[in-house]
């Protein structure tokens, strides 16, 4: 008999958005160290494949002010994924670095490090920016033209690969973006590479994951848009000479759970009310109108004005700044119009509105109904996996950990052990060749 | 007074001819930190640099910092090739990870290969004033990024649907020669407030590098700097103290003298010990060399605390041979005669040094 196809896993560390909830008395720390061990403990009880943790480098704007409704504060990747290292044994430890601010020689050393002192359970998510926002907290400030950020992206990836795979001898490298000579302080790390990570369903993104990443994250929670996307990525790898199974496909997925269907629903509806706070629903909808709304009532009708077109995302002066969100608002007036119609259609107020927009769960059910569907999603290849967001830390978690997992291995579509010792290998990747012998 | 024993860890031991080691592994590192906890050391540094093969130091004070509990962790940080948002946001984190461990030692970078690294500049054509006036800039921004949040900025006001208090979130908009930061942190004020900041000095720009931004000094009694041998420990306590004097420094650092160390039950072991070695590859250092018994060495070591020297931060020759020696033969000792603790009495690496934790220095401040 033939193996299932099986589902790989990884646990998001709430973020620093709104789907995290704060004002839930579960919710704990989001900086002690306690809250981190929690998480990665539950993670690896769970068998997941990896934990995951994003990045932002400067405190979010709006309306010239610093952002104060969301979960704030957190530490720097490598350094709290090195720390987690010490207090499990298996699960992987992925982290989002960003290639415009950071050197090669830096990161690339910092990772091979990572990957030694865990055995093996390096990941980099590696992102763009260009932004002169987060620019101003460093050394070069904005200096990255927008239209360099992916070149810049490839060659920071094409050459931290090139260093690792000097095995710690020499290289000489001259790109558009590096111009560096010398060394590798650090011999091959137990992965050869760490897991490579790409987030992105632009055209660009597609390719650099086809090319160079061994997992993308995606947004397609919805079978249908997953199969299509599962079609076109892995269809580009052949061209690179890579086979499907090279590069996991895994969409991020919040979830709640409850003992019968219609208990779900409601834990999912008072999740959605924690989330969506009235002054969160203002937030929102002045990302859209890009200007201030307080004095808009938020339990009142979606506004009947057009948003500010001027100073759009691209400007680097939009109403709100440091922010990836807002860039799916492409047409904001459309997405007012989208908004009012909905309101009016259905009686809801601004914040119900947004609620209904912005703050729908990917799973709600019983674990069993969560299980099933998690299931056909990745036998369907709509993808190979999810990455989970739970909206509670440190705790999040655990409800499907305990819960649903043993569901999943009763299907035979998820492991009842860690498989390999590297993240590599329970990712079911290929080892890595280095260039010298491919 | 407690007299602060404190432990450089690099690579295999401070001798080239050290012999090799598993320096890649994760329980080579822990197991001598854990060593240097074992004997009450108040802080364990770890050696770093781009151009040197190894390991990222900071990473490594990492990996320790949940399996240790009471030794400060002191990485090294290259002020010329590293960003001081990511530098004051890795030590803040290593500050939360262990509870108030944390300390850096902050260096400067003139080597042209290390430069070569990264591409992005030729610090040879600087001059070393301005590499060390850049790493005073560098621990500037990380300081006033980890004060950039309040203790208390976060909030939870329900009422307000607010999770931060933002008038107590602080652009620290530092402009200096070689970067301005605009700030605030990303990371909250880690629980020491302001992790210890430290810096080896044997020549002037370094002393008052140390006395413009250090709180901890490390000085090298009777060796030699680029300008010449260094003196003796109460000539090098002078050294630190008139450039304070210079900058205008009112409170004085914290200085610990730093010794390389062959320990050995007699006298002669040692000696013959550091003599084999040296026939393999000769031992070059900045540091003077001590080689004898552990009885010895605390006598040494009385001196120094004599002349007004804090500490000393020992440098095992051979760490699988000298360190065990440091915590096990020579603690005790120091210990029985008083100079030393005889067992920790705080959490937090500023209260091991009887430091406070220091006001934020925008408390208050629109």
């Amino acid at each position: 008999m033939t193996q299932k196809k099986q589902i790989h896993l990884a646990a998001h560390f709430p973020g620093v958005n709104n789907t995290t909830v704060w004002s839930d008395p579960a919710s704990g720390s989001h900086i002690e160290f306690e809250s981190f061990r929690h998480f990665a403990q539950s993670a690896e009880r769970g068998l997941f494949d990896f934990l995951f943790l994003a990045e932002g480098l400067r405190l979010r704007e709006q309306g010239g002010k610093i952002y104060d409704l969301d979960v704030m504060g957190r530490p720097d990747n490598l350094s709290i994924l090195q720390a987690m290292a010490a207090v499990t044994q298996h699960v992987g430890l992925a982290g989002t670095v960003n290639s415009t601010f950071n050197e090669p020689l830096d990161v690339a050393r910092k990772l091979a490090t990572l990957d030694y002192l865990s055995g093996g359970r390096a990941a980099w998510n590696v992102v763009t920016s260009w932004d002169e926002f987060t620019g101003e907290n460093f050394r070069r400030g904005g200096y990255l033209p927008k239209e360099k950020r992916y070149l810049r992206a490839k060659e920071m990836l094409d050459v931290a690969k090139q260093l690792w795979d000097t095995d710690g001898g020499d290289f000489d490298i001259h790109t558009d973006q590096f111009d560096i000579t010398g060394r590798f302080p650090i011999p091959r790390s137990p992965q050869g590479h760490p897991v490579i990570i790409q987030a992105g369903d632009s055209e660009e993104g597609r390719e650099f994951a086809a090319s160079s990443a061994d997992a993308i994250f995606t947004r397609h929670g919805e079978k249908q848009a997953g199969i299509e996307f599962y079609v076109d990525v892995k269809g580009r790898l052949a061209k690179f000479g890579r086979r499907e199974e090279d590069l996991k496909i895994l969409p991020a997925a919040t979830f709640v759970l409850g003992d019968t269907e219609d208990e779900a629903a409601e834990n999912a509806r008072e999740v959605q009310y924690q989330q969506v706070s009235p002054a969160t629903a203002i937030a929102f909808a002045e990302q859209v109108w890009n200007r201030d709304l307080s004095d808009v009532d938020p339990d009142g009708p979606v506004p009947s004005f057009d948003p500010v077109t001027e100073n759009d995302v691209d400007s680097g002066q939009h109403f709100s700044r440091g922010r990836a969100s807002v860039r799916q608002y492409r047409d904001p007036v459309a997405t007012a119009q989208e908004w009012r119609e909905l309101g009016e259609a259905k009686g809801w107020s601004l914040r119900e509105v947004v609620i209904a927009k912005n703050g729908r769960h990917t799973f709600v059910g019983t674990p069993q109904r969560v299980a099933d569907t998690i299931d056909d999603f990745v036998q369907s290849n709509a993808s190979d996996g999810f990455v989970l967001v739970p909206h509670i830390t440190p705790g999040g978690m655990d409800p499907f950990v305990d819960q649903v997992v043993p569901l999943l291995q009763e299907k035979g579509s998820f492991r009842t052990s860690y498989e390999g010792t590297t993240l590599r290998e329970n990712l079911g990747l290929a080892p890595v060749r280095a260039l010298s012998q491919s | 007074m407690t007299f602060h024993l404190a432990v450089a860890l690099n690579d295999t031991g401070w001798h080239p001819a050290a012999p090799p080691g598993d320096v890649l592994e994760p329980d080579f590192w822990v197991s001598q930190i854990q060593e240097a906890e074992r004997g009450l050391a108040t802080l364990v540094t770890l050696e770093d640099g781009f151009a040197r093969p190894g390991l990222d130091s900071v990473l490594i004070a990492l990996r320790a910092g949940p399996v240790t509990s009471h030794v400060g962790l002191v990485p090294t940080v290259v002020a010329t090739h590293t960003e001081p948002f990511h530098v004051s946001t890795q030590i803040a984190t290593l500050d939360w990870v262990t509870a108030g461990r944390a300390g850096e030692r902050i260096k400067v970078s003139a080597d042209p290969a290390e430069a070569a690294l990264f591409g992005r500049r030729d610090p040879s054509s600087e001059s070393r004033e301005t590499l060390f006036d850049e790493a005073v800039d560098h621990v500037e921004v990380q300081r006033r990024l980890w004060d950039s949040w309040e203790d208390d900025a976060e909030i939870r006001d329900a009422a307000t649907n607010r999770f931060v208090d933002r008038e107590k979130l602080h652009y620290i908009d530092f402009v200096g020669s070689h970067f301005a930061v605009r700030g605030p942190s990303i990371t909250p004020r880690p629980p020491q407030g302001q992790p210890i900041v430290t810096a080896l000095a044997h020549v002037d720009t370094a002393y008052r590098l140390a006395a413009r931004c250090a709180d901890l000094v490390f000085t090298t009694p009777d060796g030699v700097g680029r300008d010449g041998p260094t003196g003796d420990a109460a000539t090098t306590l002078r050294g630190v103290r008139s450039a304070e004097a210079e900058v205008g420094r009112d409170q004085g650092a914290q200085v610990l003298g730093d010794l390389i160390v062959f320990l050995d039950d007699d006298a002669t072991a040692a000696s013959t010990r550091w003599t084999r070695l040296d026939g393999e590859r000769t031992l070059r250092s900045d540091a003077d060399v001590f080689a004898g018994t552990a009885e010895q060495l605390a006598t040494k070591l009385e001196g120094w605390a004599a002349a007004g020297l804090d500490g000393a931060r020992l440098r095992p020759a051979v760490a699988d041979h000298d360190l065990p020696r440091i915590t096990r033969d020579l603690a005790p000792e120091l210990a029985r005669r008083g100079l030393t603790r005889t067992a920790y009495e705080a959490d937090t690496l500023r209260g091991l040094l009887g430091l406070a934790k220091p006001a934020d220095r925008y408390a208050g401040v629109q």
